[in-house]
């Protein structure tokens, strides 16, 4: 079960809930599960089945490289950010 | 899985300081640039830019330019592929297509002053520049707004009719906010309702340029098999391959970019501006090869600024010093399309701190100006000047010693940031123990240079967050034990010689046996831009995989010379050896010199896409001394104090610190885009965009603190952009300290000097 912290602007799907507690052994099996529990979720964070541009999700201390194939431990915490890199 | 390394202090190269292997090339002149590219055949191309901020185009007649002699092609923004409103990945961050292509030139409406409209190619710069006059374009001037203020007033012109702007979720028209955004997490009010003291204040901040010294160039061929080649100057040539082929609508295989030596970027050459201009009167001209350089008003005018924005801090603190909430919100400028780095500014606005409760919000606000790109830790800047004037404000309020605050409040492992994220471990403590341990803190400010002047001091801390990314690596063995390495990473600030001597650690040799060479796209695995300081870290990484793979291969050789079983061999100090039997050893040269008795050539690769390089923290110390009769302000002594993991090169590390703190000093005290009420930048020049030179500015002294960042072989962290953060709060609190009064905009120059004490009745 991984801890998701909800954005903002979805928190309003989660009956203003910050934090949601869903099963998903990957992080596109997490999604999924969010999906289905709150419906909207997804279309906040995916495009084309991928993650959407510009965003990230943050599994543990940093954004994954690995997008939805992410591997999720029990007590991971998940966040969606703006992806950002530098100059 | 992320694999994590325990930190080693015994290292070879690592550590030491090599000559670069491109000085000699730089210093005598040999290193090429795009000025210096000459092509059979090579027209030039000269663009036709906007002199309004705001207006429609109604007509651009190019007639009179074909028709003359020597003139090849022309082109307006009508030739530049139509693209659908959908946000895609480009490589320089997510990117609105249509509004990518309408930025390279506009087709129907300018939302800046310099905006491209037209472009021609002739056989000569001055041909072209004559032709480019004879261009008509007919304008119908709009009302414009160039700040965050205007720009969202209730009568503000609408800049982008098709922009649907996200309201926390909801959607807004007929707006000039792109997004407003927001991080919460902890009771925010409750923790206010704790505080004993609570301070909230508003800063403002004016655009600025990276003023890197050499502008903008492309030269592009689209030959007659629908191949484009462009030679450039850019943080990374992989992303201008995915830019100038999305805009193009081509696919990215078709293009082959060649990264030249690049004259500074500080983040402004990751965008392109002028490759698919190039390319399309490539085209146009029937395949023959066509240059652009912008001349420095365009780079002012019509290339990416940092945004200035509009910030506000609160904080509360309880009597025994803890901070318990914080709230910002931060508007900073996107430009003519959406896109500033406030998303960045959020996540670095509190990470300094451990607090309980936060509230972030970020807003994008499109305004009549250049679209703002990167500029070294885009973001963070504008939040530090923010919180860490705050901050030192609170502590005079409250009496608190502003060095032990910060000790106190100090972010650590496990410490939420202010978007949530839990920091792993990192440094933030261990800089400011370093910064009390240093000379400056400890040494007297000294006495003015002469009666009446005022000196003060000031200290402020900032953070980023350090990529990782994609990056590759090829090496090949010589039979003399040199290697060639080849990378696909620009070299900015000295990473030929970061990367190999991360390579020549690994193989036992010394970093001058490691030769780099810097290659096109064709050349090398997928790269990502030399920017968000991570290429020491990330390339650096895919050269110590590339090594180990080597050393695997040199192993069985060694192996088979010895007709031992691989196992059996081991490596240490450049030296293959037996195991077993003490007499068998055989050096990394020498075992290079035996390549074609045991099966040719050795070249291996190393890629890696990694997670962020793990943040890292500065702490600045700031003493000036002003005149209060004139506003003039020298800084007389100036120490970095940064957490960099593992300096690989300590004196390219010195020099990032060096030159980070050189540019927020220059944007705290003398920098701004000056604008008229046209909305016209009117001091685009480096006679009027006053930047500080040598001259300006006391030696700046640094101090290396190196937490290691487990995640790395060596421990890197990252480097370049943390040291633009702490300057302009540390030039705030610096300007408080000698005068007593606070500024609460940038510049804070001899005029807001002069206004703050008149208004202090000083």
């Amino acid at each position: 079960m991984a801890k998701v912290f909800v954005p903002y602007n979805l928190r309003k799907l989660t009956d203003g809930q910050a934090e949601v507690v869903v099963p998903g052994e990957t992080l596109g099996k997490l999604i999924e599960n969010l999906e289905s529990q709150y419906p909207g979720f997804e279309e906040f964070v995916l495009q084309d089945g991928r993650l959407k541009p510009g965003l990230a999700a943050v599994c543990g201390h940093a954004a994954t490289r690995q997008g939805l194939l992410q591997k999720l431990d029990e007590d991971t915490e998940v966040h969606f950010v703006p992806a950002v890199s530098g100059g | 899985m992320v694999s994590t390394f325990e930190p080693k202090s015994d290292y070879k190269v690592i550590g030491t300081r090599p000559i670069r292997h491109d000085g000699l090339d730089k210093v005598t002149g040999r290193a090429v640039y795009g000025a210096d590219i000459k092509l059979p055949g090579l027209l030039w191309a000269v663009v036709v830019r906007s002199p309004h901020a705001h207006a429609l185009v109604k007509s651009v007649d190019t007639s009179a330019a074909e028709a003359m002699d020597g003139v090849y092609a022309v082109m307006t923004g009508a030739d530049i592929p139509k693209h659908d409103d959908k946000v895609v990945d480009l490589g320089e961050g997510a990117t609105n297509l249509k509004w990518a292509a309408d930025n390279i030139m506009a087709d129907e409406k300018v939302v800046y002053q310099g905006h491209a409209v037209a472009a021609v190619a002739a056989t000569d710069r001055y041909l072209a520049e004559v032709a480019a006059d004879a261009i008509k374009v007919e304008y119908e001037v709009l009302p414009n707004a160039t700040n965050v203020r205007d720009a969202l007033a209730p009568d503000a012109p609408v800049i982008l009719e098709d922009l649907v702007g996200d309201d926390l979720g909801e959607e807004v028209r007929n707006t000039n906010m792109a997004s407003h955004f927001r991080h919460e997490f902890g009771d925010v009010e409750g923790g206010f309702a704790k505080a004993d003291h609570v301070l909230e204040r508003e800063y403002s901040m004016q655009m600025v340029h990276q003023g890197y010294i050499e502008p903008h160039n492309a030269t592009a061929i689209w030959d007659q098999e629908d191949r484009i080649k462009i030679w450039t100057s850019t943080q990374g040539a992989f992303p201008v391959r995915t830019q100038t082929a999305g805009i193009l609508q081509m696919p990215e295989s078709r293009l082959k970019v060649t990264p030249l030596e690049i004259g500074g970027g500080f983040g402004g050459k990751i965008p392109i501006y002028l490759e698919p201009i190039c390319a399309i009167l490539s085209k146009k001209s029937g395949g023959r090869p066509v240059k652009g350089i912008m001349e420095r008003k365009s780079v002012f005018e019509a290339s990416g600024p940092a945004p200035g924005g509009v910030l506000t801090v609160k904080l509360g603190a309880t009597n025994d010093g803890k901070l318990v909430a914080a709230e910002t919100d931060m508007k900073l400028e996107a430009g003519g399309y959406p896109g500033a780095a406030v998303g960045a500014a959020a996540m670095c606005v509190f990470s300094c701190y451990d607090i309980p409760n936060t509230r972030i919000d970020g807003w994008d606000v499109v305004v009549n100006k250049p679209k703002s790109a990167a500029y070294r830790a885009p973001g963070s800047p504008q939040a530090a000047y923010a919180m860490e004037s705050a901050v030192d404000e609170l502590c005079e309020q409250a009496g608190f010693d502003k060095m032990q605050f910060r000790v106190d409040n100090a972010a650590k492992e496990g410490t939420r940031r202010g978007d949530g994220v839990i920091f792993p471990r990192i440094g933030m403590e261990e800089v400011l123990e370093a910064t009390k341990a240093t000379d400056h803190w400890k040494s007297d400010i000294g006495e003015p240079s002469k009666p009446g002047n005022k000196r003060g001091r000031g200290i402020a801390s900032g953070y980023w967050f350090n990529v990782g990314l994609k990056s590759s690596v090829n090496l090949a063995l010589n039979n003399d034990g040199t290697v060639e390495l080849v990378e696909g990473s620009t070299d900015i600030g000295g990473t030929r010689a970061s990367i190999s001597m991360q390579a020549a650690e690994v193989l036992g040799i010394a970093a001058e046996d490691v030769r780099p060479t810097v290659v096109d796209t064709d050349t090398v695995g997928y790269t990502d831009v030399t920017g968000g300081s991570r290429t020491t870290y990330a390339t650096g990484y895919a050269a110590w995989k590339a090594a180990n793979s080597m050393v695997e291969e040199l192993t069985k050789r060694a192996a088979l010379l010895w007709d031992i079983d691989e196992d059996g061999v081991q490596f240490e100090d450049g030296v293959f050896s037996s195991k077993a039997d003490s007499e068998l050893q055989i050096s990394f040269k020498d075992l290079a010199g035996k390549l074609n008795d045991t099966g040719g050539p050795v070249n291996t690769t190393g890629s890696v896409d990694l997670e962020a390089a793990g943040g890292a923290f500065g702490t600045h110390i700031c003493d000036l001394e002003i005149d209060p009769d004139t506003g003039k302000t020298d800084v007389v002594r100036y120490t970095v104090i940064q957490d960099v993991g593992k300096a690989i090169h300590p004196s390219y590390v010195e020099g990032q610190l060096q030159g980070g703190a050189a540019q927020g000093i220059g944007w705290a005290l003398n920098e701004e885009y000056f604008m008229n009420d046209a909305g016209s930048m009117t001091n685009s020049s480096y006679l009027d965009y006053r930047m500080p030179t040598s001259l300006d500015l006391p030696e700046i002294e640094t101090e290396i603190v190196e937490v290691p960042n487990p995640i790395h072989p060596f421990g890197v962290r990252g480097v370049g952009e943390v040291p633009i953060c702490p300057p302009i709060p540390a030039v705030a609190n610096a300007i408080e300290d000698a005068l007593g009064v606070r500024i609460y905009e940038t510049p804070m120059n001899a005029g807001r000097i002069i206004a703050a004490l008149e208004e202090n009745g000083d």
